[in-house]
């Protein structure tokens, strides 16, 4: 058993009065891929934001390789490894495709305070924004600005900047929203590819209960903010616990 | 040639030969317009140019709204009017008093930026504004010091003054007097700082400026550390401005409240960039250009007008060289109308 990528430790936070995330414990490993369900408004983005950074914690920890990033700016905690992928689509829409990935590319290379060079000069973030492109099947609009794109392919693009930044720990949440029941399959191909390495921890809120059969090596169920269940998908799903809160409900076999 | 504009092509054939010709005519600007006024103008064009410029780097690439733009380019002026009131007349006094004034603008932008940028950009815009009035104030009451309302004299090297004749020989028939070199170092000056602009822009950090520009959030989300690239673009551009106002002291020999920090050219500054084009770097020269000749020629062109019209009813009391200011209002209005993303971003034809 290798040692957890990402802990967190009683992590909690608090909207006024409201608790969107309740002292939630869990430690995530590489070569695991974690299913996180929950009912709409459970706290799973929350939760999300509360690792990536977005939002600070009122309480508890996160630490990611040992190393304790509770305090660190989103960039600083991306730059430590990790790696998050939007709810709703978060790109820079008038930049091209290609533009898109490349930043990321560059960001990750630490070239972004080089001021004196040119950036098209930057063959080699070029040639692999290129070929993360390729692996997507983005290749053909490639110079297209991201507003130009069908829903579906700026989805594509998403999950393409997270296989650019090379992250320890992927965080996706809900990729396949929105799409046609065509183009999920190509994410979700995409994604079981990322899981296929060993080295990768990835982090999956899902709705879709095939999706999460198909992939997932565990599921976190989150209600009200708090952990309510955790442990191999055949045994969360016939838990009482999580029939009552949450899968009577809304996880249907579509 | 590509390399020395850092690989950014006007990408617009109208455009290209627009900026050609404005490079020509100001390149050669003391034998094509003979005359101290037309030398007046072009030497304002080319400063300005970088001022809008710096401008540009910040708000039309960084998405950065600063209403101390002109502060920072007294800064400059004051700086080198400041070191040759104080050391004496020499080149090292100009150039001391203007890496100086600079280095004074970088540091009052960056501590600006850090301390501001981290809240909200609006903030930043709302502090600028504060600071700036306040450096006015201060300008205007410390009269031993920068001579207050009335501003300074500026001393400057004699090779550098009308007195003063490069050789006897005519060229291109003009007499090449001091004010012909003062006149090409302000060209130079200029002309290098736009290039060294023009290279930032399209470095690895100008395109992380426009990611953040584009989405701050997901700039951040990717790994760069979004106040740090926003306080590094305020801390140039602030430089850059400051440069440009060292050269308007050298060129102008003066240096006064209402001639650098007023708020007036502020507005200028914002009126222009928005005219040429934001993000777009030549959207400077263009609407620089058109701007200042706006400014110095509408006048006498409706001077002119208005009398040959004078038998019309209305329309010469319309021309009328006072309402000159309506209708460079209404020239504005209408160009931000017909094209919202400047005259460069039309000229490339988007949208
Ligand atoms: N910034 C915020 N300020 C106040 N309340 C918030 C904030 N962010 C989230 N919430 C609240 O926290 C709760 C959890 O929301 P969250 O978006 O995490 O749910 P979710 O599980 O992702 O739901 P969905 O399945 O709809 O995406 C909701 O009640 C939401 O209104
Ligand atoms: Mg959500």
């Amino acid at each position: 058993m290798s040692q957890p990528s990402l802990v967190t430790r009683d992590l909690t936070v608090r909207f006024g009065g409201h608790v969107a995330v309740d002292h939630v414990s869990c430690a995530f490993t590489p070569g695991e891929l974690t299913a996180i369900v929950g009912p709409n408004g459970a706290g799973k983005t929350t939760y999300f934001n509360l690792i990536s950074g977005q939002i600070r914690a009122s309480e508890g920890r996160v630490e990611l390789m040992g190393q304790d990033i509770t305090r660190l700016a989103p960039s600083a905690r991306t730059e430590a490894g990790l790696g998050r992928a939007f709810q709703l689509t978060n790109l820079f829409p008038r930049l091209t495709v290609l533009e898109n990935v490349r930043l990321v590319v560059q960001a990750r290379e630490r070239r972004g305070f080089n001021l004196w060079t040119m950036a098209m000069g930057h063959r080699d973030l070029i040639a692999e924004a290129e070929a993360v492109l390729e692996r997507v099947r983005l290749t053909a609009q490639r110079d297209q600005t991201v507003s130009a794109l069908s829903h579906g392919d700026q989805r594509k693009l998403e999950v393409a900047a997270m296989i650019a930044l090379k992250p320890r720990v992927f965080m996706f949440d809900e990729p396949t929203a929105g799409m046609s029941v065509e183009e999920a399959p190509v994410i979700l191909d995409l994604i079981a590819g990322i899981k296929a390495d060993p080295a990768a921890t990835v982090l999956l809120v899902e709705h879709k209960m095939d999706v999460i059969r198909s992939l997932a090596d565990r599921i976190i169920v989150l209600h009200n903010g708090a952990l309510v269940a955790d442990g191999p998908p055949a045994e969360v799903m016939a838990s009482a616990v999580v029939q009552e809160a949450y899968l009577g409900k809304e996880l249907t076999d579509v | 040639m590509m390399r020395i504009l850092s690989g950014d092509s006007p990408k617009s054939a109208l455009l290209a030969v627009l900026l050609v010709a404005i490079l020509l005519s100001l390149a050669f600007a003391p034998f094509l317009f003979p005359g101290s006024r037309s030398l007046e103008t072009a030497a304002r064009i080319c400063i300005f140019i970088v001022l809008v410029a710096s401008y540009d780097l910040l708000l039309g690439y960084g998405g950065i709204v600063s209403f101390a733009h002109t502060m920072f380019f007294g800064m400059g002026a004051y700086g080198l009017a400041i070191a040759t009131d104080r050391i004496g007349t020499s080149y090292g006094a100009l150039i001391l008093g203007a890496l100086a004034g600079t280095a004074v603008a970088g540091v009052v932008a960056l501590l600006t930026a850090l301390l501001s940028l981290r809240v909200r950009a609006i903030f930043f815009a709302m502090i600028t504004l504060a600071i700036a009035s306040a450096v006015a104030v201060l300008v205007s009451q410390l009269s031993g010091f920068t001579g207050g309302e009335d501003g300074m004299n500026i001393r400057i090297p004699r090779e550098l003054t009308p007195a003063f004749r490069l050789f006897d020989a005519e060229v291109l028939g003009q007499r090449i007097n001091g004010k012909v070199v003062n006149y090409y170092l302000v060209f130079a000056g200029s002309l290098i700082l736009f290039l060294t602009m023009l290279r930032i822009v399209n470095s690895p950090f100008g395109r992380v400026l426009l990611a953040i520009r584009e989405n701050a959030f997901r700039a951040e989300a990717i790994g760069y550390r979004v106040v740090y690239y926003r306080a590094l673009a305020t801390c140039l551009s602030a430089m850059i401005a400051a440069l440009a106002g060292a050269l308007f002291a050298i060129w102008l020999r003066y240096v006064g409240p209402a001639t650098t920090l007023g708020m007036e050219i502020m507005m200028d500054i914002l009126l222009i960039v928005v005219i040429g084009g934001m993000g777009t770097m030549y959207g400077a020269v263009v609407g620089t250009t058109i701007f200042v000749l706006a400014q110095n020629y509408l006048k006498s062109l409706m001077g002119g007008l208005s009398e040959a019209t004078a038998g019309l009813p209305l329309i010469p009391d319309l021309l009328n060289p006072d309402r000159w200011l309506l209708w460079l209002g209404v020239l504005f209005i209408l160009s931000v109308y017909f094209f919202p993303t400047g005259i460069v971003g039309r000229l490339r034809g988007t949208r």
